[in-house]
This record gives structure tokens, sequence and C-alpha cells, in this order.
């Protein structure tokens, strides 16, 4: 183990816009604060940054909101900024408070990082949902695509296709044709207005929602609803995909189908959230809007167990705007109990410019309460979208015996039937008898899919080592007694 | 309305549908959850004979590893289960560890365990990646790997007059003038001629249904996971690349740790290769209740010790761990046989971490009990009534 250790008053796991807007928070109120991100650069999968290298002269041209990403990078104001540090488990150090097991830099370097509270902002991941063909080259997840976009500034293929559901497939779609790909059509599965009447409550999300609808309309993308990608083709990699008509359940209306040329396609059925330290740490973890698992957090984001919080995407998708809010009012909390002040009045945590809140704010606590106020909105908002792009059961119908279910273990659909079949009654035995899960990934990406196979809720993850580690860094740390060496 | 129903899918309970309807009984499994969905699916899957001592657990150990050997070859024609029957290499880390391991293994030879002295220089034949300077060690060729989970589906499927119903939770038994009758579940009543018990580390609470007591409480135990290995595995100290693992290997501490009543944390990591390339790490003993908490010093205590049984793995990666909880009684027996307190139940459980080892046995035994046929071992040291008196 490498003397990385160090103890703070505050480590936020995960940089993205709340694990930023948190540790910004404490850091400037006085706290010793540490961020660890998995990822090259500060931002999360939101403000994904370009590397340095690129010396882009607009980098700005690709990301809503950059003068905001800028504002909570810079606001750090001395964090420790620990990046390329996976985190792999997080538990009660034996000194009082948590210490946290990372891994750095290609070469894993084992380290662990100790503070007296913790953050949990470790984001989502794209949900995918199997289909014959999705395992082609040229087929990724929408997350994935946009990732690639953003922070390598590759143009993900020439003729991409985009499908699957919720509101995020605009912004990749519209990303990617204005990057100059050819987008030959967006195929939401739900309706394609499921939200409308719930979008004109919010102005802002309005505007949004219009000025996607008019840069797909510039590129002369087609949006279309009640359509999904049942098949993926190619001999070696993607050519083209099968579109079919589907009914509200999501099955395909026979004679409906239609073939659309592509070489990438960008898929997403929305976000699931990394919740592998909450759950390692004890969190409470309850339902999302849509039955999804999220920490759960009372009104100060602080988790069920003392001295952890947790704030973004973890305690329910609801996106940048939100997570950003919620890492604010985490770290104000963090600040108030590091002070053992009430949490909510927020001391000396002013919100900074840009957050909504003027100089015409009196009172610290009044801060909060706009703060509380304003997360409640946007809970509300999040919660909408959720309950109206729901995964529904018809996408089973797509799958053939051959269709695999596990990527990492390559189990097949026909197999995940036969356990079934065998009488595995659950997610669990289904893993136990077929494999689905057990591989590399841990059933990150397959897990849900066969929750919904065996007709269960995705439930909280239950991943005592949530990335592989070295037995000889996991050995290191067994304190080796006179007698074990004799 | 079945002769048999059996609380419990997972491997001991399948085993006991096996040879039940082997028998001629018609049989009812039922579980609360899925099969295998306990104990079974949070093990190894060991069938071994070389950590036990000599006495009436060995007797069923011997026995069983034969059962094991026939059912694996008779569900092949069905899909089958992996059974590898690789042996077991026993390490001693001093020549006085040797000495002791030696003796044992004499003891267990008169019970009809198969035993082999591996001098040092023949370590590395056995075990190319061994670490070196242990002082000898004893193989035993019957010691076998089973994955536990498909086995059992596949025992409950063999017979058509075995029925399965999972997400049956049972909530009572039905009793008429003290006599067992049937088992009452969520889903309604399922009267039947006889009752099996094989509830596992939740079997006393089946028996506190039939209000008598059994002394059965966890011990819990975590497996490290690593990722999948290539069959041959850079080059050995003795020669040229060979698999990682090649049997189920551990060292002479493991036999006094089966037998502790401690209630603190022991391992002695068992390491093996399964089919499936990776490396099982298991197992830890902890008595902790039913908590499922991640413990690091104990993943970290199993890593170290595989690490010094085989130095390469140090730069193998973990990527899963688990836990399970043993079922287990004071003495360290299992529970097998009609219970003389309630005429009708039978007891299959208490079995703490050789439940897949002792299953097929045990299956067999309660079938002979239950048709009342002669059985093939006395079951008297299991019987369910043994424990008055003592504190549970």
């Amino acid at each position: 183990m490498t003397a990385d250790a160090a103890t703070y008053d505050l480590v936020v796991v995960g940089a993205g816009p709340a694990g930023l807007a948190a540790a910004g928070v404490a850091a400037r109120a006085g706290l010793r604060v540490a961020v660890l991100d998995s990822g090259a650069r500060v931002g999360g999968q939101y403000f994904r940054a370009l590397p340095d290298g690129f010396r882009a002269a607009r980098p700005w041209a690709l990301h809503h909101g950059f003068s905001r990403f800028v504002r909570l990078r810079d606001g750090l104001d001395g964090a420790d900024v620990l990046l390329n540090h996976r985190v792999w488990a997080a538990g009660p150090a034996p000194g009082g408070g948590f210490a946290v097991h990372c891994l750095a830099g290609r070469e894993e370097r084992a380290g662990t990082v100790t503070g007296a509270r913790l953050l949990i902002a470790t984001g989502a991941h794209d949900r995918v949902l199997p289909f014959p063909g999705w395992d082609l080259p040229g087929v990724m997840t929408a997350g994935g695509a946009q990732a690639l976009l953003k922070g390598n500034l590759v143009v993900a293929g020439r003729r991409v296709v985009v499908a699957g559901t919720g509101p995020f497939l605009l912004p990749v779609a519209t990303s990617l044709a204005a990057a100059g790909a050819k987008v030959a059509g967006v195929f939401e599965a739900g309706g394609r207005f499921a939200l409308a009447p719930r979008a004109l409550t919010r102005p802002g999300k309005a505007a949004e929602a219009l000025a996607y609808g008019w840069g797909l309309a510039r590129h002369r993308v087609p949006y279309k609803g009640g359509r999904a990608v049942v098949a993926a083709h190619g001999d070696g990699e993607l050519t083209h995909v099968t579109v079919a008509r589907v009914d509200a359940e999501w099955r395909p209306y026979r004679g409906g189908h239609e073939t659309v040329e592509c070489d990438v396609l960008a898929v997403g059925y929305g976000f699931t959230p990394q919740l592998d330290l909450a759950a390692q740490l004890g969190c409470a973890i309850g339902a999302d809007a849509a039955g999804g698992p999220a920490v759960r957090v009372d009104r100060h984001m602080r988790t069920g167990v003392p001295g952890v919080y947790a704030a973004g995407e973890t305690t329910g998708v609801g996106g940048a705007d939100l997570a950003e809010l919620e890492g604010l009012i985490a770290g104000r909390a963090v600040v108030a109990d590091a002070l053992g002040v009430p949490a909510g009045t927020g001391v000396g945590a002013r919100p900074e410019p840009g957050t909504g809140f003027g100089p015409g704010i009196r009172s610290e606590a009044r801060v909060g309460a706009r703060l509380e106020a304003r997360r409640r909105r946007l809970t509300g908002f999040a919660r909408a979208l959720l309950r109206a792009y729901p995964v529904k059961d018809g996408w089973t119908s797509w799958l053939r015996d051959d269709t695999l279910i596990c990527r990492c273990e390559e189990v097949p659909y026909g197999r995940v039937k036969e356990a079934r079949d065998l009488g595995a009654a659950d997610a669990r035995s289904i893993k136990l008898l077929a494999r689905p899960g057990m591989g590399w990934c841990q059933g990150r990406i397959c897990g849900e899919a066969v929750a919904r196979l065996a007709g269960e809720e995705p439930g909280p993850p239950r991943r005592p080592v949530a990335q592989p580690v070295r037995l000889g860094d996991l050995a290191a740390m067994d304190e080796r007694t006179s007698d074990d060496d004799s | 309305m079945p002769d048999v129903v059996v609380i419990g899918a997972g491997m001991v309970g399948a085993a006991c549908a096996y040879y039940a309807a082997r028998e001629g009984l018609s049989v009812t499994v039922v579980d609360r959850a899925a099969v295998a969905g306990g104990t079974t699916g949070s093990g190894e899957g060991n069938v071994l004979v070389s950590d036990k001592e000599p006495g009436p657990e060995l007797d069923l150990a011997v026995l069983s590893c034969r059962l094991w050997t026939e059912l694996a070859s008779e569900a092949r024609e069905a899909g089958g289960f992996e059974h590898e029957p690789k042996g077991g290499l026993v390490v001693a880390e001093s020549d006085e560890v040797l000495r002791a391991l030696t003796q044992l293994a004499g003891r267990q030879g008169k019970s009809g365990v198969v035993t082999r002295q591996v001098a040092t220089a023949e370590l590395a034949g056995y075990e190319p990646h061994l670490a070196p300077g242990f002082a000898g060690g004893v193989f035993y060729p019957q010691d076998a790997q089973v994955q536990p989970m498909l086995a059992a589906a596949r025992l409950i499927r063999r017979w058509p007059r075995v029925a399965l119903r999972t997400g049956t939770e049972v909530t009572g038994l039905l009793m008429e003038r003290g006599r067992v009758t049937g088992v009452r579940t969520r889903d309604g009543d399922i009267p039947a001629g006889a009752v099996v018990n094989a509830g596992g580390v939740w079997g006393d609470r089946i028996a506190a249904f039939a209000g008598v007591e059994l002394p059965i409480m966890p011990r819990r135990g975590f497996i490290l996971v690593t990722e999948p290995l290539a069959p041959a595995y850079g080059a050995s100290p003795a020669g040229p690349p060979a698999p990682l693992v090649r049997h189920k290997v551990y060292t002479a501490a493991y036999v006094t740790n089966v037998a502790s009543d401690s209630e603190g944390l022991e391992t002695s990591a068992v390491v093996e290769a399964t089919r499936a390339g990776t490396v099982l790490i298991g197992a830890s003993r902890e008595r902790v209740g039913f908590d499922r908490t991640v413990s690091l010093p104990v993943l970290a205590r199993l890593a170290r010790q595989a690490v010094d049984l085989f130095p390469a793995l140090a730069d193998v990666r973990a990527i899963r761990a688990y836990c399970g909880f043993r079922p287990y009684c004071p003495d360290h027996l299992p529970v097998i046989g009609a219970d003389p307190r309630v005429p009708g139940l039978y007891h299959a459980c208490g079995h703490e971490g050789a439940g897949i080892g002792l299953a097929p046995v045990t299956g067999l035994l309660t079938a002979r009990l239950l048709t009342g046929a002669e059985p093939e071992i006395d079951p008297a040291p299991f019987r369910p009534d043994r424990f008055a008196g003592t504190p549970g």
C-alpha cells in the first residue's frame, strides 16, 4: 500500500456537477476536502472535458453551461483533486470516519484516503437492454456516444441512429449532428411527447426542448415516437438496424418494420445510479419514481449512515442541474455538521453567482430554504420524467434464444429461459444457474435486464469489491501479527 | 396429496426429493424463494473427505463422495452439472504440522479415505505454482468440486414424481393429534404423509413450527473470486506454463478451524480453480449472526493466505466477493432423521460447511427412513433430539 493516506474533513467520491459543487462549498468554508474521480479530468459525464492536448479553440461549443463548469472547477479552492482514482471499497475507518480504498492510475496503485465525512456523488451509468445484435461493433450506449464526442471530439460515425427512450436521446442526436454526423433518425420507444404537458410548466426545460427540436429540424433529423430498434445487423460490424413500430407495451406491431442503414447505433434506455459504495456502507436504499434503486437522503442530503451524504444521480436520476443543486445542499450540510450547527443555516457557504440567488437574499437560513424549495421543484420534474419514460416489458419480445444477455460470460437468452424452467424464480438464482452477471463487469451491464427477465424491479447492488483489485494489494491490507509471521 | 413435502430447494432438499422419488414416493419441494437461493448458492461446492476427523461425519462423507460420482454420471444425459473429482492437496507449514497431518491421514485411511503422502520435492509436481517452503503434504484423490446450484436444479427435475413450488413460503405445519400432516404456506395448505425439514440455516425456524428446538446457528463465510485466468498460466517455478491451481489446495490449519468452536474470525483459505477459469478463495468462519456487511479485514486475510500459498496470485485481480451462512450445530454434526418428538417430521439440515458434500448421503438416508428401509449408515449420531439439555 502506498502512502497516499491522508485525513480530510470531507472525501467526495465523484467529480461531476454534484461532487464539484459540494467540494467547492466545503473547501471555501475552510474544510480540508479531497475529491476522487476515476476519470482523467473533473466534470464527470455531463461536463466531460476535452484533453488539454486538443487545444480546442472553443472548448465550450459542445457544452451547455460551460461557464458553470468553469465556475465549479475553479471554485474548488484548495481541495485536493485526485484524478484517475477508481474506488473499489469504502467503509468505516478503524480510527473513526471513513476509509476510501482506491486504485490510482494505469498501474492501479493501491491507496486509502480517509475522511471524517464522505459524500457519494458517483453518478449513473447507461441502462442497457439487450436485443439481437447489440454486441456488434458500432453499437454503443447513448451515453458512450456522447462521451466519445465530448471527451475526444470523435464524431462517432458517419451515419448514426439514436434509439431508446427518454429525453437524453435529444441532446445526443443534436450534438452528433452538430459535429458532422448524419443522424438517420431518433427512435423513441415511448410516446414522442410523453412529457410535453409537464415541460410546459418548466419554462427553462421547455426552452431547452425547443432548442433540441430546432436543432434536429435544422439537421433534418427525423424524430419518431413509438419506434424501437429491435435488432442490429452486420457481418462483423454494424451496417443496418431494424426499426419496428411498437405498441404502448413496446411489443412490435406485425409488419411495421423498416430497415435503416447506419454504422453507429447509439442506444439509451435511461440511467442507473451507481450505488456500489452506498450499499457497501450500509446506506438505506429505496425506490425512485420509476421503481429503481436510489439512496435515501433527508432534505440535507444525509444518508441513513451518520457522516455519509449522497448527491446527484445516486439519490435518483435527475440530470446535471439537480445534481449540482444537491451537491450545493450537501456541501452546506457537511459544513454545518462539521461546525455543529443546524444544517440549512449554511454557515458561511454563500451560493456563488449564477446559482439563481442574487445578493438580495438576506440570511443564510433563507438561502437554505430557497435551495430546498428549488430542489423540491427539480426533483418533482425529474420524477415526472422518470414516470413519463418507463421501460416497458415488451422489450423481452425482441429477444431471440441466441441473443446474448450477458456479454462477459456469453450467456444467451436461451440459457436464461432454461434456468427459469429449472426453478430459478428470481434474478439471483438465474445468475447462479446460468452465470449472467458473474463476469468482469459484475452485472453492471446485464443486471437490470436479468432482474426484469425475472419479473423483479432492479434492486440495490451487492458488490463488496466494486472494482477489480489485485490480491496482492488486498493481502497488503491484512495486518500481519507476530504469530502469523512465525 | 404428495407422500412427502420437502421444505427447502437447496442442495440437501433437492437430494432428499431425488432419493425419495427414486424409492417411488411422490414429493413436493417448496421454497420461499428459488432453487439454490440460500447457502447452496453462497458456497464453494466442496465435496471433501480430507477435512474430517474419523467418526460419523467422515463415514457420511466417504459414502457421499461415491454417490456424487453416480449422480453426476446419471445427470450427464439431462445436461449435467459440473462435477470435478480433482482431488485435494493439504500442505503442512512445518515438520510438526506434517507429522500431525500424516497421523490424521493414517486414521482417515481406516474409514475408507484414500490418501497419498506427498514429499516436499513432489509438491511441485502436484502444484507447479505453489510457494516453496512447505514441509510436505497429503493428497486426497476423493475430494471433488461440484457446481451445486445446477446440481440441485437437475436433481429436482430428475423424476416426474417431484413437483417444485418456488416462491412458496412455509408459515406453519399442519398438525393432527401431535402428528405433522403437511405444511401451511402463504399459497394454501399442502397436506402430506411426511414433512422433511431441509431448511438449512433456517431449519430451526421450521422445527419451531412443530414446537421443537433445533440449535442451528449461522456461521458466516466470505469467498473471493478472481478474474478468469488462461488454462496455462505463465511459467511456473517448476517448469513450463501450467494451470495456476490444479486441485483444491489448503493448509493443514484448515482442519483445526473447521472443528473450532471459536466465535471470532478464523480463516484458512482453500484455493481452487473453477471450470469458468476463475480462482475461488474461501472461506472465512465467523459467528456474527445473519450480518451481510462487507468485512474488508476478512477479505484481506483470505487474500493474504491465498497469496502465501500461490505467490503468482498477487498479480491476479479479485473481481467479486460474496458471503453465505453455514448452518451449524453445537457438536458440528448434521441433523438427519425422524424427530421422535413429533411423528411425521424429518430433519435434514445443520450440515455447516459440508452440506454440498453430504447432500446425497443425507437424501439417501432420509429416503431409507421415510420408506422404513435399512439405512446404509447408522443415523443415531445425527438424531434430532440429541441436544436435549445442551445450551442452545
